[in-house]
């Protein structure tokens, strides 16, 4: 079977074709901001302009391959609203082209399946983890279920603030990691963790001020220390409180070498096995959508064009997993 | 003779006779000084809500002794509401919950396996992951916890919710408030 999927809830604008063995071609047209951050109705100009030759590209590798597709998957939410209908507008099109089922996926869980996909992690406790999500997740009774989250920005977003208000480019994740490893000694800096969640808008307004007194590398190091440890404490107690031998990390933040081997240290104290997706299956990418639909259409599930809406809000445990 | 008695991603608990000793684990994840840290702040912060909690007429654990990492208490020899309980006592919970909430403390981790039965007093134990916190979100995500214990664990949970809310309602004047949240953050799709 030959699922194509688009991705394009944020930044990214990309287009794959899996089947069940492997990623056959995945194209992607990516939004970059002139500067600051993401400006969702610029994201979505883009988006526009780009959809068309990127679609046309990857169908004309298909029929050069000689791959007929049996059906269209698109990211149906979460994400941007001008984004997310860009994307749905072109898979419902194509599916009445190609005369195929179309089918909606959420895009966390295209994360997390690509992982399980791509490492042969079976079922973890997931940290999720981009510019958009921070979450901790775990299958239970079927359903991929929040077990901590944010209470109000995600860490990508918590990075890229601190980023700029030091005057560092965007986005800010890369740049701290690097300063970090030149740091030379540890500034406190504030760590919530309440009950199963975690809080980020107090640590960057905190690491901010730090840096007008302290060394600027020494702040990177501190921040991520500490914005990773809570992240990884709440992982561990996900994976006590739900019984799971496994964690995986996955996400654009999943990038950042120091949380996979904190992740990896946790892991190996409890006696569990701690997976990590290559880098390009980590960030936002066509291919987990292309993927997500293969095993939802395999499972049965198509979405009906009436049901096709895009969900801005979308929940992961709105969705019932059939295939897992 | 000191007996391993239970061990979580935090602590380990041990039993030395009649009381229980409570040690937090360093994780090599974590920076040292930011590992120590924690350790030690939890460590007095829980000593300290627990006494706070009995003051305000929630019996919890007596603390015998406290160093840097080390929580020595009462060892309370009750059984577990989780095998015992009832609509009656599912309504004293609820008064101790509401007390607890009037006090500004969130319990954290309100499971029936953290809520013992001894001499027919109701002990709240694990303050592990309690804070202060006086917020109607902080509090309905408490009692949620409470209410998704009850669903998945026992048969007959929709009575037990209705005599927990009698005695909360009793006990704190802000409980509708807490309640409507409970329901909303329960619609959320949010998983304790």
């Amino acid at each position: 079977m030959y699922v194509l999927g688009i991705e394009g809830t944020a930044w990214n604008l990309s287009a794959a074709i899996v089947n069940e063995d492997d990623v056959i071609i995945e194209r992607a047209a990516t939004y970059t901001p002139a500067r600051g951050g993401i400006h969702p109705r610029e994201a979505a100009q883009h988006h526009s302009e780009h959809i068309g030759p990127l679609l046309r590209g990857v169908l004309r590798s298909a029929r050069d391959l000689g791959i007929k597709i049996d059906g269209v998957a698109f990211s149906q939410g979460p994400g941007l609203g001008p984004c997310l209908r860009t994307v749905a507008t072109a898979a419902r099109v194509l599916s009445l082209k190609l005369r195929v089922p179309l089918v909606g996926v959420n895009h966390c869980i295209a994360h997390i399946e690509i992982g399980k996909w791509k490492t042969g992690a079976k079922d973890p406790a997931v940290l999720y983890v981009s510019g958009g999500n921070s979450q901790v997740l775990a299958l239970r009774r079927g359903r991929y279920r929040i077990f901590g989250e944010t209470l109000d920005i995600s860490v990508g977003n918590m990075l890229d603030k601190f980023a700029r208000s030091v005057g560092l480019p965007h986005p800010g994740g890369p740049r701290i990691e690097e300063l970090a490893r030149k740091a030379k000694g540890y500034v406190p800096l504030p760590y919530t963790v309440k009950g199963m969640d975690f809080s980020f808008s107090g640590l960057a307004t905190a690491a901010t001020e730090a840096a007008r007194r302290y060394d600027l590398a020494d702040v990177c190091y501190s921040l991520q220390e500490t914005a990773f440890a809570m992240l990884v404490e709440v992982t561990e107690r996900a994976m006590a409180h739900a019984e799971k031998e496994e964690a995986m990390l996955v996400g654009g933040v999943g990038a950042n070498k120091r949380l996979g081997e904190m992740l990896r240290l946790m892991c190996e104290e409890r006696g569990a096995r701690f997976y990590l997706p290559e880098r390009r299956f980590m960030g936002d990418n066509g291919s987990m959508i292309a993927y997500t639909g293969l095993v939802m259409l395999k499972s049965g599930v198509s979405t009906p064009l009436e049901s096709s809406g895009v969900r801005p809000n979308y929940r992961t445990d709105e969705v019932e997993v059939r295939w897992a | 003779m000191a007996m391993e008695i239970g061990r979580g991603a935090e602590a380990i608990l041990t039993r030395d006779g009649d009381v229980v000793r409570k040690w937090r684990l360093p994780k090599s994840y974590r920076l040292k000084e930011l590992d120590e840290r924690l350790r030690a702040e939890r460590t007095v912060m829980e000593a300290r809500i627990m006494a706070e909690a009995r003051r305000a007429g929630v019996p919890t654990p007596i603390i015998r002794d406290l160093s840097r990492f080390e929580l020595v208490m009462e060892y309370i020899d009750g059984k577990k509401l989780r095998d015992i309980i009832t609509p009656e006592l599912s309504e004293r919970v609820g008064e101790l919950v509401g007390r607890l909430h009037r006090a500004g403390i969130v319990h954290g981790d309100l499971t029936t396996s953290n809520m013992l039965l001894k001499d027919n007093r109701i002990y709240l134990i694990d303050f592990g992951l309690a804070y202060h916190d006086q917020s109607i979100e902080a509090q309905g995500v408490d009692v949620h916890v409470y209410f998704q214990t009850l669903r998945s664990t026992h048969d007959d949970a929709d009575i037990l919710i209705e005599s927990f809310m009698r005695g909360y309602r009793r006990a704190y004047k802000r409980a509708d408030a807490v309640l409507a949240r409970v329901e909303e953050i329960r619609s959320r799709g949010r998983y304790l």
